[in-house]
């Protein structure tokens, strides 16, 4: 099994290498689209941080605190960049709404005659898209983190930087299988929209877009932090900002990557059954 | 071309509509056996294969009392209905394909011929491995279709008329590049086969031009390009000329029946065009409500299917066609021109009456239009379509 998984990577990696090579061209088909949503998706940051700014102010006026648990104004700009930055690996896009329509449409064929596996393929897929997006992103992202730079604490220790880049690559995985599912279920619902709505619903509050999960009530917060979103936008910034002791970084990073572990076999199930379910109904 | 002309040993046979230079890339490839054509690691042993296939014995594809029943939700009339329907369902069985038997040889081109909805359609989704039978068994190459051995997948293709399977924003060069990796094509081998195709098809100068922009007829040769070039040994084709000109049917048919006739590849095709299937196909499969309902020639066909012949006559300047219609049945009269039809038995007789009594300029007998035997077989097959097993079950 090993001497064939060695034997056979080579010819693999190529042809995973040319999945990604023609799913990146083909986001280049429509540049001019691609790249003003691309950039338009930067305005909202203007509108949050003043928005925060005002609840601060309000804040400091009603109660004369200038911090709200644990964050000053400075401290929730920067909090805010970095769960933005951990969305641009987690968010999908388009992903369980294609999923679904290809399962209505009949197009998961393709997958089933062709000597293809359709997870590893869209996964591919996804990361052409993903570095289409920051081949464009990385300008505005980089001018806004300059622009605010004096917000951010200190460089990070490497331990850190090295945690932070590790939850973003998870971050990417997980937000992928967790979307994927919800576009997997399209094998049982035709239509998965309302289903695909509570589920970004869900994601915005919980994952620490909105506000950061410190915030949050402890109650609530002991629930938060037994679901996977948190690790799709908090638990990057909270790496980088120093929220996350050292003693338990990697232990949570383990169990993210548990989670993970957990999202693909759920996803490898459900595909494996709907295929199945397909497969015996119709097509 | 890139085909070095010290492998030309084949025999230019002479071909339909292709050009010399076309015919000589054919000739090229004939003598290169399949087997050659793979690297020495992929080439096929018959170890490889499962080991209850023998192809000296058995068909290519067999099939055996293949059934596919769908369950369909019957939808009510009604607002009242629908709330009902939300709490309980009924459902019916459908049958798509009833206990289908066939066996097809290697290097045979077959017919599925059938009204909408007879089942042909379902029957190619079955032996492609897209969806599993209710019950019944088939063997293709001695796989089970539906186990989707990825040894299998390699060495089939299915074309769907409808359905798209290129990239659509790109050109289809570039999904070919991709068929080249999931099917682990040799780089020369590919080249040489994309350019053969290519010029057969005469498409070349629209490789690099995106899908979206071809228009229906040249993704179609696209289309087919795709799934050859993986050399499959056999091919399934879901109505593959539906909506093309008559031209581009014509230059589809031509290069299938070129391509089958010079590879020996094992084909089977669908389609509403008799046209496609009488210049294509020596075997025809007439599926009607999920069952073969004739499994013959077309000859056969028309022979058993049509007792009658059309007899166009031109009459001399000055004759009328009256008294005409006491001899045959009139089909039309366009003076000097009449169609007349009558039963085979008759045609001797009635001929002579007719010389006996008109001046006649010219005369043929034909047999009647492909398309109206086809009509009457379809319409003279049992009528079962609404003998489903109804059955009901809550959701």
């Amino acid at each position: 099994m090993i001497a064939w998984t060695v034997r056979t990577l080579p010819q693999r990696a190529s042809t995973w290498w040319t999945i990604y090579r023609i799913a990146l061209e083909e986001r280049m088909a429509y540049r001019g689209d691609f790249a003003l949503g691309t950039l338009m998706r930067f305005l909202p940051i203007v509108t949050q941080i003043f928005l925060w700014w005002a609840i601060f102010d309000a804040a400091a006026a009603a109660t004369g605190k200038s911090h709200l648990a644990g964050y000053s104004f400075h401290d929730m700009v920067a909090y805010y960049l970095l769960s933005m930055l951990g969305r641009a690996f987690s968010s999908m896009p388009g992903l369980a709404s294609t999923v679904a329509r290809q399962i209505r449409e009949g197009e998961i064929k393709k997958y089933l005659v062709q000597p293809i596996d359709m997870i590893g393929f869209m996964l591919l897929a996804r990361m052409a898209h993903k570095s289409a997006y920051y081949a464009i992103a990385c300008g505005p992202f980089a001018l806004v983190f300059y622009l605010c730079g004096d917000y951010f604490p200190a460089w990070p220790t490497v331990e850190v930087g090295l945690a932070f880049l590790l939850s973003l690559v998870f971050a990417f995985l997980l937000g992928f299988f967790l979307d994927l599912c919800i576009g997997l279920i399209g094998f049982w619902f035709l239509e998965v929209s309302s289903l695909l709505f509570i589920y970004m619903l869900l994601n915005f509050f919980l994952s620490g877009h909105m506000f950061p999960l410190d915030l949050l009530p402890v109650g609530w917060r002991g629930a938060v932090d037994y679901l996977p979103f948190r690790y799709l936008a908090y638990f990057p910034a909270a790496i980088y900002l120093g929220k996350v002791p050292s003693s338990q970084l990697w232990q949570e990073l383990g169990v993210e990557a548990l989670w993970l572990v957990g999202m693909i076999f759920i996803a490898r199930y459900l595909y494996a059954r709907g295929v199945r379910r397909y497969s015996g109904y119709g097509g | 071309m890139v085909i070095p002309s010290s492998t030309n040993v084949g025999n230019p046979s002479p071909v339909g509509d292709f050009p010399a230079r076309d015919q000589r890339a054919i000739s090229n490839c004939q003598s290169v056996a399949v087997g050659d054509l793979l690297p020495p690691t992929e080439r096929r042993t018959d170890q490889q294969r499962p080991a209850a296939y023998n192809p000296a014995s058995m068909a290519i594809i067999e099939i055996e009392n293949l059934t596919k029943t769908y369950r369909v939700y019957q939808k009510r009339e009604g607002l009242k209905a629908a709330i009902a329907g939300l709490f309980h369902r009924e459902h019916r069985e459908v049958y798509a394909v009833r206990g289908i038997n066939l066996q097809v040889e290697q290097g045979e081109f077959v017919a599925f011929l059938g009204p909408n909805g007879a089942g042909k359609t379902t029957t190619l989704k079955l032996l492609s491995g897209v969806i599993y039978p209710t019950s019944g068994s088939a063997r293709v190459m001695g796989f089970v279709p539906w186990e989707r051995d990825n040894e299998y997948r390699r060495r089939f293709a299915l074309v769907m008329g409808q359905k798209n399977q290129l990239w659509w924003d790109l050109p289809a060069q570039e999904s070919f590049r991709l068929h080249q990796q999931i099917y682990r094509i040799p780089p020369t081998e590919f080249t040489r086969r994309l350019d053969e195709l290519s010029d057969l098809l005469q498409v070349r100068p629209l490789l690099g031009r995106p899908v979206r922009e071809l228009s229906l007829g040249e993704r179609m040769k696209m289309e087919l390009i795709a799934a050859l070039l993986h050399s499959p040994e056999v091919l399934f084709l879901d109505e593959p000329t539906i909506g093309l000109d008559v031209v581009a049917q014509h230059n589809i048919q031509q290069f299938l029946k070129f391509y089958q006739q010079e590879r020996r590849i094992t084909i089977l095709l669908t389609s509403h065009y008799m046209k496609d299937v009488a210049a294509l196909c020596k075997r025809v499969v007439v599926i009607t409500d999920g069952r073969i309902h004739f499994d013959g020639s077309l000859d056969q066909i028309i022979d058993s299917f049509s007792g009658n012949r059309i007899v166009r006559l031109q009459l001399a300047e000055g004759q009328t066609a009256d008294g005409l219609s006491m001899l045959a049945e009139v089909e039309s009269v366009e003076l000097p021109r009449v169609t007349l039809r009558c039963a085979r038995s008759d045609v001797t007789r009635v001929l002579a009456r007719i010389l006996e009594r008109y001046q006649i300029v010219d005369i043929s007998i034909e047999d009647p239009p492909l398309e109206e035997i086809i009509a009457k077989l379809f319409q003279d097959a049992p009528a079962g379509r609404n003998d489903v097993a109804e059955v009901e079950v809550g959701r």
